[in-house]
């Protein structure tokens, strides 16, 4: 039997979510929608009502603030809301007072297990039911006995307002029924055919013919329109069919709506997982759960509820919706899978028919490639099966070889041309290279560019690992899942990193449209930004929350250009003892498999993260979306951190994109491994021999594990209740081998898998733009005070705090310098600080750099910008220029293209002369091309070339560090740095509308002493607080260290350090010149402190005041007087969601 | 006596139990981290422990509603035994999710004589998750954890920590039995109960009687939302940077004049906040 069991608020309580989601909908110009919601559960087993009411009490209801309401699954009982959960508008009074007394209370429990009916003739239920008054029908299997209903039209005590009778799964008309009487809410018409077989209001058989039909819900190839219409099984409106015939269908009429969201088959239902735990906790037998989510709309039209179920309410990629009531009569995904070998006739194909498989397979390799495989199993004298296709897909795709970057490349740029045998090579680890040798018996460095993650050394004890990973088209699908696994994927890579590094923080960056771009301007086939943004927000949150890893630092980026390819960068810091750094495999060596199980999920995203997004993306490529499970996660985490410690494993890796054909392909590379597929432990039957080697299922690792150790880590994992399951053994043959139950699957040589690809040559030209100046009118055009406020409200700039505050951002309890600081906790810090060992006070600083802006000027140097703003972030915090290394993430528009290639190389030129320069190594890497969308009509759009550095700073002790916020009046204001016209791609043309100027460079030598020089002033505790300058130049770093303060200032620009023929005030206060601070220091330490500085420019430009204004002066003249509340508001305000 | 020893609760998904046997380390005792499973299989375990924590995290990832899977195995399984050990004298203490989990197992607060719960926590006014600091105001009845503490500068990082008394009445019973202890308090001007519901953020979730955390009615078992444990160093403090380094301190002529007088301006010398509260633990047992 199937029963649902659905949960609403309790009178008097908010129905938060139908409020939240109401706002939303007047965002999509559903203005006044009235929606309840409630969630529901659907349980199968052989159940009686008291076993349900059970669990409903005990489990899943919390009667204080929630009502529920049981039955099976269709029972007319089902289709209206309780009443409660008032609207909007009412719940706002009412929370002002403490509950009220008309709450609901609800009868004791006694009562209701003293008067309940026999499971056939009483199989509905609700929290608030007065069974005695349930009404009894000869032959009705499910009498409706739902006292919810008792209150609902028109009498509710205490005269609220009657539930609105829009909220009924009907309209109006003769059939409304009084709830509680004897006919129970039926014309919500129960038939399957369409609503033409109507059942007679009042008849009693209401269900008559759902118990006999089985019906599953739809799988997945059913329903891939994203029009909830043709999802569901019955017609849009047939609720009704008998009041208004002859419309039914024209969905012109607005109707009120019950609309149900369901996880499709074969999507991670976490919450599932652990109620079917927890009933069977309560000594009850179940079969399987699924979770659901229910609203009830007032009237909409047909494309009005498109809309809203499209655009708020399911994404198509993961959810479907079910109009109307919900008939279904078992829960079950996956069928048996009977084994058939597949082969696929690559031996005869021509260059066509490659290019047709290699695309149409979603192998996405290119022809050179396909026509490489052909050739190997044309030697063989065999064809490949789908699974040695598969594998080979995965280990060449970009994703998992990164073969653009690290492949042959001749560029040619302003400067000449030259050729790079391994681009990435000669730039990123090259410079690495260069500063190691330096440092000789001094590098710091331990493992870079091998790992899952970069690690240097930290303390005595441990190093420290750092990996950002990108998941931007997973994201743009489905931004809660893709941010989701884009997390989870990135935690696993230091748990993957040597024998496993501990997480200490996160950090997250994303790039979006603008959130309020108009739903017109919006694609098909393109979540609108708004969605994207919270759905990636709540995916990091949930996920980084839950696994207790604090997120501490990040950037929210914003360009009309990242519509249909939002950018996900999600990175992990983790803490590894110094001896757990060196992990090898061992010939003869289980392959364990631990943590979460295989299912379906995620097929083909490392080769998808090839391909550009369509409008048709959602369609090809669903499968490669995916929800996590961060408990299990968690769970894997805690024990992975104990079998290390007891060493119960040789080598350990992650299973990410490619899942266990990348895992166990790398892993095995140099020895040789065979696998047993039929041995890895499934979410559901069904999956194929293939569907088990490429899935991307989440939350599992692979252990390479010595026999004699395999008991006891088995013993450990079934200690904390995580699966560990041997799925085969690393043998020393050079071979990947797989079987599956017997058969022979795969056997394909490893030299030929990491080493056969052909080696592509790709032409890259770079001529940056030449600079045009800006016209002196256009400075004295602009007024200084407004445009201050104006970045200050720009999306780039303004406060993230919607975002910062729903990131726990202290848990593991070392936080020291927070994202937000300041005197009202509010104020944007440059970078995090934080003590990964509480008994230390030894520190690490996280920060990141990124200006996409300039990057459309000159990639040069808005590679070098996005360095000097990571290192400068730093350093403003107190961290040690001698100890910060870097991590590169590129993401790029599509780079077959020379010009778009050549944008790239010239950036990773950049990052090697600026990182030689100021001795800072990269130590990790990533990156993601081909971020293109293209729409049915129209070119496709690239993103902008965006780099993301990411900086990880140490501190010896953390006791030194400082925070940005102006401290006491009377204190002097110091410019640290040198200012020039670089006015390209600044804020000030962003919201003064201009272009042109030059964009901001950056001197590595000049930049390196002032970072030494200003360590050394904060080490010596001479400064009270440091603010780096970036978008917005002086002024807004000013204005964001007065109002974080909750002080003003007054400086003057004229003495600032500038070549002598800058005389523009709006330059000198609006530039966005690197390598640049604004540092606050007491007058006793004013000598101090300029002793230290004076080989490098600075100067005092102001002090701190105790009145709240910010004055700037240029000639004796005030250019910028702001107070402080409206600067703050500015900044504040477009984000406070 | 020797050191108290603290049983720290483990399950699937808590996270806090490092820094929380950290913290009680650090006031003095000896804290050991157990999984949930462990103590199901032999329940007795618990027999050896003064004090039994149930540390902040999201226990079976606060799937259905927040900490109310590990609340039923608890309620199911251990709550004789918990019992027993408050009523032999120990100390039971739970931190926002252990908090819910106290809560939401009827340990905290006896159900009604129908058997419904007191009281619960529940979404936040705002239902998203968030991390600020709160100022707190401690009120009611005697509670060992809060001895000697009128005021708490801490902060609270959840979703569902918003309390609802079951009604009126039971609200204003639970008041005037003293048991809700810990009030969230306005930032500025000097400490008070406040009489009426404080606006968000102050309250940063709507909780009714802008209740931060409950005692039971031995004062032996104390549950709170905001997180002790992370304002245990000086450094914990977010405006400990607002205080004067050392060798500035050696380059003044004067001090500083001191900033207003509520806590949450004025940065802790020597410890934090919340170490107090597990020093109280410690010293319960001397």
């Amino acid at each position: 039997m199937l029963w649902e069991v659905d949960i609403h608020p309790a009178e008097g309580q908010p129905d938060l979510v139908g409020r939240r989601l109401a706002a939303d909908a007047a965002d999509l110009g559903l203005v006044g929608l009235e929606i309840r919601a409630a969630v529901g559960y659907l349980i199968q087993g052989a159940l009686q009502l008291p076993q349900i009411q059970r669990i409903a009490q005990e489990l899943l209801a919390d009667s204080v603030v929630e009502q529920w309401v049981a039955a099976p699954v269709g029972d007319p009982v089902l289709l209206t809301p309780p009443a409660g959960g008032a609207d909007g508008k009412k719940q706002k009074s009412q929370e002002k007072s403490p509950k009220n007394e008309e709450a609901a209370l609800l009868p004791p429990e006694g009562e209701l297990a003293d008067t309940m009916q026999p499971p056939l003739s009483a199989t509905a239920f609700s929290s608030s039911a007065k069974p005695s008054s349930a009404p009894q029908q000869p032959g009705h299997l499910a009498p409706v006995s739902c006292s919810g209903h008792e209150d609902v039209p028109g009498d509710k005590p205490g005269g609220e307002k009657p539930m609105p009778p829009l909220f009924s799964a009907e309209e109006s008309g003769p059939a409304q029924t009084k709830p509680g009487e004897e006919q129970p809410m039926v014309p919500a018409s129960c038939s399957r055919e369409g609503g033409s077989a109507q059942t007679e209001p009042g008849e009693g058989k209401p269900l008559s013919g759902w118990q006999s039909t089985h019906q599953k819900l739809p799988q997945p190839e059913d329903s891939r329109s994203p029009t909830p219409a043709q999802n569901s099984a019955l017609p849009v409106g047939a609720a009704d069919s008998s009041v208004l015939p002859s419309f039914v269908g024209e969905g012109e009429i607005p109707r009120s709506r019950l609309i149900h969201v369901l996880p499709k088959p074969g999507v991670m239902d976490p919450v599932a997982q652990s109620t079917l735990a927890a009933i069977r906790d309560l000594g009850i037998q179940v079969e399987a759960v699924r979770t659901l989510k229910k609203y009830w709309t007032s009237p909409l039209t047909d494309g009005q509820l498109d809309l809203l179920c499209t655009k708020l309410l399911a994404n198509d990629a993961i959810e479907q919706v079910v109009l109307g009531p919900l008939r279904l009569e078992r829960l079950e995904i996956g069928q048996p899978y009977q084994f058939r070998l597949i082969t696929v006739p690559i031996r005869q194909m021509n260059d066509a028919e490659l290019e047709r498989l290699s695309r149409e397979g979603q192998l996405f390799l290119s022809l050179p490639e396909m026509r490489a495989i052909r050739d190997y199993f044309q030697q063989l004298g065999r064809d490949p099966t789908d699974a040695e296709l598969e594998t080979l897909a995965q280990t060449w795709s970009e994703h998992c070889s990164h073969k653009t970057l690290t492949g042959r490349i001749i560029y040619q740029d302003p400067d000449g041309q030259r050729t790079f045998e391994n681009m990435l090579r000669e730039t990123i680890f090259a410079a690495t290279d260069q500063v190691r040798r330096r440092l000789g018996s001094a590098d710091w460095c331990v493992s870079v560019f091998e790992d899952n993650a970069g690690v240097v050394q930290f303390d005595e004890q441990y190093h420290v690992v750092f990996k950002v990973e990108t998941h931007n088209h997973p994201s743009a699908l489905e931004p809660y899942g893709g941010a989701n696994t884009g997390i989870g994927g990135v935690i696993r890579d230091p748990l993957g990193t040597g024998l496993g590094a501990k997480p200490i923080c996160n950090t997250d960056v994303f790039c979006f449209a603008p959130p309020d771009t108009p739903m017109a301007e919006i694609p098909r086939g393109v979540l609108h930004p708004r969605r994207v943004f919270k759905g990636v927000v709540a995916g990091v949150r949930d996920y980084g929350n839950r696994m207790g890893i604090p997120t501490v630092n990040g950037a929210i980026y914003f360009d009309r250009r990242y519509l249909g390819n939002p950018l996900v960068y999600c990175g992990t810091v983790g803490l590894l003892p110094k001896d757990k750094a060196h992990k090898e495999p061992k010939p003869g060596d289980l392959i364990v498999a631990v943590g979460g199980r295989t299912g379906r999920d995620g097929i083909h995203g490392a080769t998808f993260s090839s391909a550009e997004l369509t409008h048709q993306s959602e369609l090809l490529s669903g499968g490669a979306v995916q929800i996590g499970n961060p408990i299990t996660e968690k769970m894997l985490l805690d024990v992975l951190l104990e079998a290390r410690d007891r060493g119960l494993y040789h080598a350990i890796t992650d299973c990410g994109a490619g899942g266990f054909s990348s895992a166990v392909g790398e892993m095995g590379r140099h020895i040789g491994a065979e696998v047993w597929l039929e041995r890895a432990p499934l979410k559901y039957e069904g999956l194929s021999y293939t569907e088990i080697w490429i899935s991307e299922a989440q939350e599992r690792m692979v252990l390479s594990v010595p026999p004699d150790k395999w008991d006891e880590l088995e013993e450990l994992c079934r200690s904390e209740g995580v699966e560990a399951t041997v799925i085969g053994q690393f043998v020393p043959t050079g071979r990947l081998t797989l079987r599956y139950q017997g058969h022979l699957v795969a056997d394909l040589d490893m030299e030929f898998l990491h080493r056969g690809r052909p080696r592509l040559t790709r032409q890259a030209v770079y001529f940056p733009q030449p600079s045009t100046p800006i016209p002196p009118e256009a400075y004295r055009k602009s007024n200084p005070s407004e445009v201050l406020l104006k970045i200050l409200g720009s999306l780039n700039v303004c406060s993230k705090h919607w975002v910062i505050r729903q990131y726990d951002h202290e848990v593991q309890g070392g936080s020291v310098i927070k994202p937000l600081v300041g005197r009202w906790n509010d104020g944007p810090s440059d970078a995090a600080v934080l003590r990964p060992v509480l008994s230390s006070y030894r520190g690490l600083v996280i920060a990141c750099g990124m200006n996409p802006r300039y990057g459309d000027l000159d990639t040069y140097h808005m590679a070098a910008s996005a360095i000097d703003e990571a290192v400068r972030n730093c350093v403003a915090v107190g961290a040690d220029p001698r100890r910060i290394a870097l991590l590169d993430n590129f993401c790029w528009g599509n780079t077959d293209r020379p010009e778009t290639l050549g944008s790239l190389v010239r950036a990773a030129i950049a990052c090697y002369d600026v990182a030689t320069a100021l001795q800072m190594p990269f130590i990790s890497g990533k990156d993601s091309l081909n971020n293109e969308f293209r729409p049915e009509r129209g070119e496709p759009i690239a993103i902008p070339p965006t780099l993301l550095i990411s900086a990880l700073g140490q501190v010896e002790d953390v006791r030194r560090c400082v925070s940005m916020d102006l401290k006491e009046s009377g204190n002097f204001v110091y410019l640290v740095g040198w200012t020039e016209e670089e006015m390209g791609g600044s804020h000030w043309g962003l919201v003064e509308g201009i272009s042109g100027g030059q964009v901001p460079r950056v001197n590595p030598q000049l930049a390196g002493t002032i970072f030494h020089r200003l360590h050394q002033a904060i080490h010596q505790g001479l400064v009270r607080a440091c603010h780096d300058l970036s978008e917005g130049g002086l002024a807004v770093a000013a204005a964001e260290m007065a109002f974080a303060g909750d002080l003003g200032a007054r400086l003057a620009l004229d003495g600032m350090p500038r070549p002598e023929t800058l005389q523009e005030p709006m330059v000198l206060l609006f530039s966005e010149s690197n390598s640049r601070f604004l540092c606050e220091v007491r007058p006793e330490a004013a000598g101090d402190f300029e002793h230290l500085l004076a080989d490098i420019p600075f100067a005092r430009v102001g002090e701190v005041t105790s009145e709240p204004i910010l004055e700037i002066t240029w000639q004796g003249r005030a250019v910028v007087q702001s107070d402080l509340t409206s600067l703050k508001q500015a900044w504040l305000q477009p984000l406070d969601w | 006596m020797a050191l108290p020893r603290v049983l720290i609760l483990r399950a699937p998904g808590t996270n806090c139990d490092v820094e929380t046997a950290f913290a009680f380390e650090k006031a003095g005792a000896k804290a050991e981290r157990l999984h949930v499973f462990r103590l199901l299989e032999n329940p007795q375990l618990c027999r050896t422990y003064q004090i039994f924590c149930i540390p902040g995290g999201f226990s079976y990832g606060d799937d259905i509603a927040a900490g109310r899977i590990l609340a039923n195995q608890i309620r199911l399984h251990l709550a004789d035994l918990l019992r027993e050990f408050v009523e032999s004298g120990k100390l039971i203490l739970g931190i926002c999710n252990g908090f819910q989990v106290l809560v939401k197992s009827d340990v905290l607060l006896p159900p009604t004589q129908e058997g419904l719960a007191q009281a619960t926590l529940t979404w936040n006014d705002s239902r998203r998750f968030e991390d600020r600091w709160v100022r707190l105001a401690v009120t009611g009845r005697p509670c060992v954890f809060l001895e000697g503490i009128q005021e708490l500068y801490l902060p609270v990082a959840h979703a569902e920590g918003k309390f609802v008394a079951r009604d009126i009445a039971t609200l204003q019973a639970l008041e005037s039995a003293g048991l809700l202890v810990l009030r969230y308090a306005r930032l500025t001007g000097p400490l008070r109960v406040e009489s009426q519901l404080i606006p968000y953020p102050e309250n940063p979730n709507g909780s009714q009687a802008n209740v931060a955390g409950l005692c039971d009615s031995t004062g032996r078992i104390l549950g709170l939302m905001p997180h002790p444990e992370r304002h245990i160093d000086p450094t914990h403090h977010p405006h400990w940077t607002r205080r004067l380094s050392a060798r500035l301190e050696g380059l003044s002529a004067h001090c500083p004049s001191p900033e207003s007088s509520p806590s949450c301006f004025r940065p802790p010398a020597a410890e934090g906040d919340g170490l107090r509260l597990f020093k109280n633990a410690v010293r319960y047992f001397a």
